[in-house]
């Protein structure tokens, strides 16, 4: 017994064990929070910004307030909230703060920007009142572009950041970079931009809120991924102690990061129900989840790499510039973006000098929060560009460059001040490879007339981000632990908390294989209780690949704390020494040639206190805490990706796509595998159809599923996983995160094996996503030679 | 207040009386009128499927539906798939064995879709199951194994059935055969 063994030896963990979630989600009784009806409940709906920038000259609810059904209604002003401010502990130079308000006051900064709030008896109703609002604006140039917003020739987005720019930062600066690039043998370059992208739950957001005087307590049920960020931010906009709030997440119909951040339409609900003493309950139709919810990943980088002769990296230098919308997400501020793209670019590659600006800009659209991958998607895809471009400058072979740039040798500190724990990199490249060259991919030449190409990604996902990792973001708000409590009940079951939260992720299931493993007993009897800051300690949620690597490893150690009671209790009892006794693997502790069951001990523990030694109390419980000191363990992959393009069309069709994953110890290989699946899928949604549009006011082009083109199975390949496994040293199990590679490794592997099938025309691409119109042009460029390739990818 | 009409639908084999709006589409009466939440709301245009219900045996969209439109129709939503006693159907149980769900939001559609599909369909390629499957939007899964969870099932259903018909046909069994 002590520390969490790297390797879990029972039968749970590593076996893709049947979901504990399944049954309810395949009957349809699961409790998804539109799910939830309270007795007298309002429905609420916003008034929304008609303008993308504008002064908020007056708001008049009159009407609204004597249509049929409205309750009440209220602005800004009617409800005096707190404003949500996310902060970094940087220099002024470096980041300008700026509030987001729950209602609009004064000015709107986005078309979609809450104005106000309407609550009535029915969902139509409330909707009926929407359109009885009257809103005066006095528009503003609005801020559309991010060449716009840095040239800063109009009003600013915000008062308080005169040149549009919330974050600034210029970092590493290797010493002696620009005579690196002056004496290298080439210098590549490559500038990307990557499309604003939606993250896209299909469960949009919602929340059913209520004041149960009986427990003083604003009680809060919403589909957050950080319930007890909410209540953090709750309590403080809305004037309560954090005991006055609970936070509560039923199932919930996905996040991928849009869910991480506090949105201001739970809280603006939630203070409706404290103001009219009634349940509320908003549920964010698709258009809004579209135009105003939280957005992500439009960036744009410069960036040139020094190559020797050979293919070796010298020197990175790059230029980064996200475009975070009209606001600062909680907590983790417009710094998401560029803060990750600057410290992580170098990612799977020696890189001995980096230099990098990174830099948040505002605008008037849609905020940003994180999204799957965080940056990540968008600077592997520009480093993979890089290996790319340096390889045909050189001559050769891409996946050559590759191999003599890649880690090997671990644990590597990077350039960027980074840690890497060990990983697969070379391994996973050469298998992949090896599974294309197997079925026959190189050299095969369509019948029909299609172009073929083939494309790599090589990259590494760091997760289980602890404090440590977090406060070198020098966010003031610092997440990173987990903790856990474990109970067991009289009959030698057991209750364990987290503070993560699974919404798909099987956190039912997998937490109880780490628990089970850990006590001996079978998955299904242990319950794992998630989502509920009433029940659970201050925990950090879901996000950054953290739940399994942090939250399983504090769910680990509380059930080896309560494991060993459960010895110490069994000793006692058997009057022999605490040595003597150990957990038998099947629900029970032997002592000698004696075994104690759980649920005996437990009875003893509960039931016939009496007879527990006189330095124990009752029960049987244990906390366990868990946080990574150093910089958190790396997943790695590599992607494979095999396209055909249509001369005619343009079409991209994926005919093969291959995931040789490492994520160390899988506690669930299906799930793992679904992660990737689910992963690449997003992937090849960004490089290939998403994109979030505007109009030069700043008018949403992408309102709803007819022009934001999720891809369906027509467009999804199937993708073949091979998995490696290189145990991380400090988690439980020796897993490591792996929720978010796919979405990492899919935009570059798709990117290159556009631009292998492109070869013989000349034109490379480096934005996303890539357009038919791209493509066809780049085919057909013979009978347009005078086009030159920048001027291609630009017609998107 | 707003104009309301009395309506009766059977839903799952079972008659209810409603008085609604004109205007209440059949996704919120399934939803909270009649309290069969399994049917799920993600878009309210028809596109991402995660409401389709069985509409006297074909897959349609609740959302794009008035309740009053289907006064005479036979519906059928998820909850209708598993035995009372909570026992799933083989359907379901493909999904749970495939990993053909994650958060589980879209996959109510997708049953649905899928029953429609193959009770008009019951041997169909993985090609004419990727089609169909394509008619829904899920954003966990990546597509790829609810398309094997479809396919299994109807494999299944096709071998039931020849277990069924051999057996009426008074066709030997093979397995009988081989058994020295």
């Amino acid at each position: 017994m002590g520390e969490p063994s790297l390797r879990g030896d029972g039968a749970w963990v590593g076996a893709s064990v049947p979901r504990r979630e399944d049954p309810r989600l395949l009957t349809g009784r699961g409790r998804f929070v539109d799910d939830i009806t309270l007795p007298r409940m309002l429905h609420a709906a916003f008034v929304r910004s008609t303008e993308a920038h504008a002064l908020l000259t007056s708001v008049d609810l009159t009407e609204v307030r004597g249509v049929s059904g409205v309750v009440a209604a209220f602005d800004a002003a009617d409800l005096d909230l707190g404003d949500i401010t996310a902060l970094l502990d940087r220099p002024a130079e470096e980041f300008t703060p700026t509030s987001m308000p729950v209602l609009a006051r004064d000015k709107v900064r986005f078309v979609g920007e809450p104005v106000a709030v309407v609550l009535a008896t029915d969902p139509y109703a409330a909707e009926d009142g929407v359109e009885a609002a009257l809103v005066d604006y006095e528009p503003l140039d609005p801020v559309v572009t991010e060449a716009a917003a840095l040239a800063a020739a109009g009003p600013p987005v915000h008062e308080e950041a005169p040149g549009n720019v919330l974050v600034d930062v210029s970092l590493f600066a290797t010493e002696g970079i620009d005579a690196i690039f002056s004496g290298a043998h080439t210098v590549v370059t490559v500038e990307a931009r990557t499309g604003r992208q939606n993250a896209l739950p299909l469960e949009t957001r919602g929340v059913v809120a209520d004041w149960d005087d009986r427990d003083e307590q604003l009680v809060v049920r919403t589909c957050t991924q950080v319930p007890h960020q909410v209540r953090t931010v709750l309590a403080r906009c809305v004037g309560l102690d954090e005991r006055q709030v609970r936070v509560t997440v039923p199932d919930m119909g996905g996040g991928f990061g849009q869910k991480c951040v506090v949105g201001r339409e739970e809280i603006a609900a939630a203070a409706a129900a404290r103001v009219l003493r009634r349940p509320v309950k908003w549920i964010e139709d698709r258009r809004e989840a579209l135009t105003a919810s939280f957005l992500a990943r439009e960036q744009h980088y410069t960036a040139r790499a020094a190559f020797s002769a050979e293919g070796e990296i010298l020197a990175l230098d790059a230029d980064v510039v996200c475009d975070m919308g009209a606001y600062s997400c909680y907590p983790f501020t417009a710094g998401i973006e560029p803060l990750m793209a600057s410290a992580e670019m170098p990612g799977v590659y020696r890189v001995p000098a980096y230099r990098v600006r990174g830099r948040a800009v505002t605008t008037n659209k849609a905020p940003t929060a994180p999204y799957r991958g965080v940056s990540r998607p968008q600077y592997v895809m520009v480093m993979e560009r890089l290996m790319e471009r340096a390889a045909r400058s050189l001559g050769i072979d891409a996946l050559d460059v590759r191999r003599r740039n890649l880690i090997t040798e671990f644990p590597y500190r990077g350039v960027n001040n980074i840690t890497y724990d060990p990983g697969s990199y070379l391994e996973s490249l050469n298998l992949c490879e090896q599974v294309l060259r197997e079925e026959g991919w190189p050299g095969r030449t369509p019948d029909d007339g299609r172009i073929l190409g083939i494309g790599y990604a090589c990259f590494s996902e760091r997760t289980g981000y602890g404090s440590g990792a977090f406060a070198q973001r020098k966010m003031q708000v610092v997440p990173g632990f987990d903790l856990s409590q474990i109970t067991m009940d009289l009959d030698g079951t057991v209750s364990v908390t987290t503070g993560t939260l699974s919404h798909g992720q099987s956190h039912e299931t997998t937490f109880a294989q780490i628990v089970a493993d850990r006590l001996g007993i079978g998955y299904d009897k242990v319950k794992v209780v998630q989502g509920d800051t009433d029940r659970i300690t201050y925990g950090w949620g879901s996000f950054a690949s953290r739940s399994v690597t942090i939250g399983g490893s504090a769910a680990a150690a509380a059930a080896v704390k309560l494991g060993d009671q459960l010895c110490a209790l069994a000793a006692h009892l058997a009057d022999a020494d605490v040595e003597s006794a150990a957990l038998d693997g099947r629900g029970g502790v032997r002592v000698g040639d004696r075994t104690f069951p759980f649920a005996e001990l437990a009875d003893v523990a509960y039931l016939r206190s009496h007879l527990l030694p006189k330095d124990v109390g009752p029960g049987l419980t244990a906390t366990a805490s868990f946080d990574v000191g150093g910089d958190g363990t790396f997943s790695n992959a590599t992607h494979g990706c095999v396209v055909a393009l249509d001369p005619g069309t343009g079409g991209v069709e994926i005919l093969r796509y291959v995931c040789v994953e490492d994520c160390g110890v899988a506690i669930h290989p299906r799930v793992v595998e679904g992660q990737a699946r689910g992963g690449i899928a997003q992937g090849i949604a960004g490089a290939l159809f998403e994109q979030v549009t505007y109009d030069e006011l700043g008018q949403p082009l992408a309102p709803s599923f007819m022009e934001y083109k999720v891809p369906t199975a027509a467009e999804i390949p199937d993708v073949r996983i091979e998995h490696l496994e290189t145990p991380c040293a400090f988690t439980a199990n020796g897993a490591k995160g792996a929720g978010e590679g796919g979405t990492i490794g899919a935009p570059a592997a798709v990117l290159n094996a556009v631009n292998d099938a492109l070869r013989h025309t000349g034109v490379e691409l480096d934005h996303t996503p890539i357009t038919r119109s791209t493509i066809h042009s780049a085919l057909n460029r013979t009978a347009d030679t005078d086009r030159p390739a920048e001027a291609l990818q630009e017609a998107r | 207040m707003t104009d309301v009409q009395l309506v009766e639908l059977t839903v799952n084999g079972e008659r209810h009386e409603l008085v609604i709006p004109p205007r209440r589409t059949l996704a919120d009466v399934l939803r909270h009128d009649l309290g069969l939440t399994g049917t799920h709301i993600g878009c309210e245009h028809g596109i991402c499927g995660a409401c389709t219900v069985l509409v006297d045996g074909e897959p349609a969209r609740a959302c794009l539906l008035f309740a009053v439109q289907v006064e005479n129709a036979a519906i059928g939503t998820v909850e209708s798939l598993s035995a009372p006693d909570g026992e799933l159907s083989d359907l379901q149980r493909c999904f749970g064995e495939h990993h053909g769900l994650q958060c589980g939001f879209c996959t109510p559609g997708f049953l649905m879709l899928a029953e429609g599909f193959l009770a008009e369909e019951p041997d169909p390629t993985r090609e004419e199951i990727r089609e169909v499957v394509a008619s829904n939007l899920c954003r966990c899964t990546g597509y790829e194994t609810i398309v094997d969870a479809i396919g299994d099932c109807a494999s299944r259903r096709r071998a039931a059935l020849q277990g069924v018909l051999d057996t009426a046909a008074g066709t030997p069994d093979p397995t009988l055969e081989s058994t020295p």
